[in-house]
């Protein structure tokens, strides 16, 4: 398997990366050199083996529905880099 | 060429619990701005998202409701898109393993009965909301994390009006099953709807028009239709469709261009590692089944067959839960079932709509109405008089008895008092007296009114009539 340049340019927009052309280049070749490694992992029988989709054995964790406000409310905007009326406020963004 | 239409719609649903579907912020409507809002619904790193069981419930029961068949084994997704009503930048959903699958709506159309499929329901977290201003927006978190089921159809409409008999339906069930409000003015009831046409008889589908935007269910029909004329117009006119979401304007009455769908939006959907696999159990699935009531299509029919209402009736008194409860309840306490319909369906409901209150903002009880009924029917009050005392227990509730003695309401059914009542107004309208002997029948309804007036409304309008007459014979 390879990803070609297109999709790298792809999986850069889809973070919101902005790459330069050379930068396409080199991640294009790392990325294939990592995909290429871990492709060993195919030479693997798995016929046996369920599709799964979490690492681990761990499942039904529930919580009681039980509201709780919470304490340390006026925090909320100190990361926030522009606030107004008890909101956030972001650049004007009309879908 | 002739064209057929397939419609498919979806349907978000926000559920009623008491705290959020993935932390413990109150989930409540019309707080303050951020006043919900903690550090795992901002997306803060380090916080982790724990499922509340009761929106398990509430997907389930309404899943339930609608015919669907419950998942042994469910997992919740990530579903990524850059958006600031969103903070992690991903929505928790469901990809390929949903609560439930297949289910099934059913509608009356022409008066033939039509099942349209659901394809699958899923559970998932609602997004802040946004308001623009002119230089910016602001976002207000509250609604993050609200639990939502999403109700996929499968393209089984066939019609605009197929469309709008689906969502009452399906508004109706949810409402019976309690799990939530179903308001469409509050949000918590909110609809997309698909439409593409093809040739009659091909087996493809067309071109697929996404529409946003659809605020009532009128909308939706509305909206429907235009977008059925429009794409039959330009197909037959040898054009061709793109796919595109296209939004509805209440005012012009039209569908416009919001962006067309050249790229398919890639959400990298993966499983949410925060949030284990959920397995539910047959037990668990039957424990949820025996919550839901009656449904009002079974109450429609019980309506019809074992209290002999109108089929009219039955859709009315059904259509929400509080009212077919009202009903029953009336009923129960001794009315008869016509009546109670025609109290229900007539007098409170217009007062209502008046005062745009909801049943159980009203005081009047059914066992109130129930007696009040029995009082018109024994003939202690008569059904003007039962109007005033309608007026007075939907305001105030308690015993119509008590009110209508307290008030001295009590028909006048005694024939010696009403029958020198009636020779009085006979002497005062020898007039109208003379009219009726020449032939003139309609001076007869003028002497009851006269009647009525000096009785206050209190007199048995029958015995008034049969008087009447016999005073008018011997003169």
């Amino acid at each position: 398997m390879e990803l070609t340049k297109e999709e790298i340019q792809k999986v850069a927009e889809n973070a919101r990366l902005h790459l330069t052309d050379e930068e396409v280049e080199k991640y294009t070749k790392t990325t294939n050199e990592m995909i290429n490694h871990v492709q060993k992992l195919l030479e693997l029988n798995t016929d046996d083996v369920e599709p799964t989709t979490h690492g681990n054995t761990v499942k039904d964790v529930l919580r009681n529905d039980i509201p709780k406000r919470w304490e340390d409310r006026d925090q909320i905007f100190k990361n926030a880099p522009d606030h107004e009326d008890n909101q956030f406020k972001v650049p004007a963004l009309i879908d | 060429m002739k064209f057929e239409t397939v419609i498919g719609l979806e349907v978000h649903v926000e559920l009623k619990t008491q705290s959020k579907i993935f932390s413990s912020s109150p989930n409540a409507f019309g707080d303050g701005p951020n006043e919900n809002v903690n550090p795992k619904d901002l997306g803060y790193p380090g916080t982790l998202p724990v499922l509340n069981e009761e929106a398990v419930n509430y997907g389930m029961k309404a899943a339930l409701a609608l015919n669907c068949e419950i998942s042994p084994y469910t997992v919740f997704d990530r579903k990524h898109y850059y958006y600031p009503d969103n903070p992690a930048a991903y929505q928790i959903s469901q990809d390929e393993f949903p609560i439930a699958r297949n289910g099934w709506i059913e509608i009356e159309i022409d008066g033939e009965k039509k099942k349209i499929g659901i394809e699958r329901i899923h559970l998932e977290e609602d997004a802040g909301k946004l308001i623009h201003t002119d230089d910016g927006s602001l976002v207000d978190y509250n609604r993050q994390g609200t639990p939502l089921i999403e109700i996929v159809s499968r393209p089984d409409i066939r019609s605009p009006e197929e469309a709008y008999l689906y969502l009452t339906k399906l508004k109706s069930i949810i409402q019976y099953t309690g799990v939530s409000d179903v308001k469409m003015e509050e949000g918590s009831l909110r609809c997309d709807a698909n439409i593409s046409l093809r040739p009659v008889g091909q087996e493809e589908f067309g071109t697929k028009i996404e529409l946003k935007n659809l605020n009532s269910f009128n909308f939706v029909r509305e909206a429907l239709e235009y977008e059925e004329k429009r794409q039959a117009k330009i197909l037959s006119e040898g054009g061709s469709l793109e796919p595109e979401t296209r939004r509805y304007d209440e005012k012009a009455k039209k569908t416009f261009l919001m962006r067309v769908k050249n790229v398919e939006e890639d959400y990298r959907f993966l499983p949410d590692p925060d949030i284990v696999p959920l397995t539910i159990s047959e037990e668990w699935v039957e424990r949820i089944r025996q919550e839901i009531p009656e449904l009002p299509d079974a109450r429609r029919k019980r309506y019809v067959e074992e209290l002999g209402l109108p089929e009219y009736d039955a859709g009315v008194l059904t259509s929400t839960i509080e009212m077919a409860e009202f009903f029953e309840e009336t009923v129960k306490h001794g009315a008869d079932p016509k009546q109670a319909s025609n109290w229900i369906m007539g007098e409170m409901s217009a007062y209502m709509n008046k005062h745009q209150k909801e049943l159980p903002e009203l005081a009047i009880t059914p066992e109130g109405l129930a007696k009040m009924i029995g009082l018109i029917k024994n003939g202690t009050i008569s059904s003007k008089i039962a109007k005033k005392v309608f007026a007075h227990l939907v305001e105030n509730g308690g015993d119509p008895e008590e009110y209508v003695k307290r008030e001295g309401l009590v028909q006048i059914s005694d024939e010696g008092e009403l029958r020198n009542i009636v020779n009085q107004v006979l002497d005062e309208n020898e007039k109208s007296v003379q009219d009726y002997k020449d032939g003139k029948k309609k001076a007869l309804g003028f002497l009851v009114g006269q009647v009525m007036k000096a009785t206050k409304g209190q007199a048995n309008p029958q015995m008034v009539n049969k008087l009447l007459q016999e005073e008018i014979e011997k003169r």
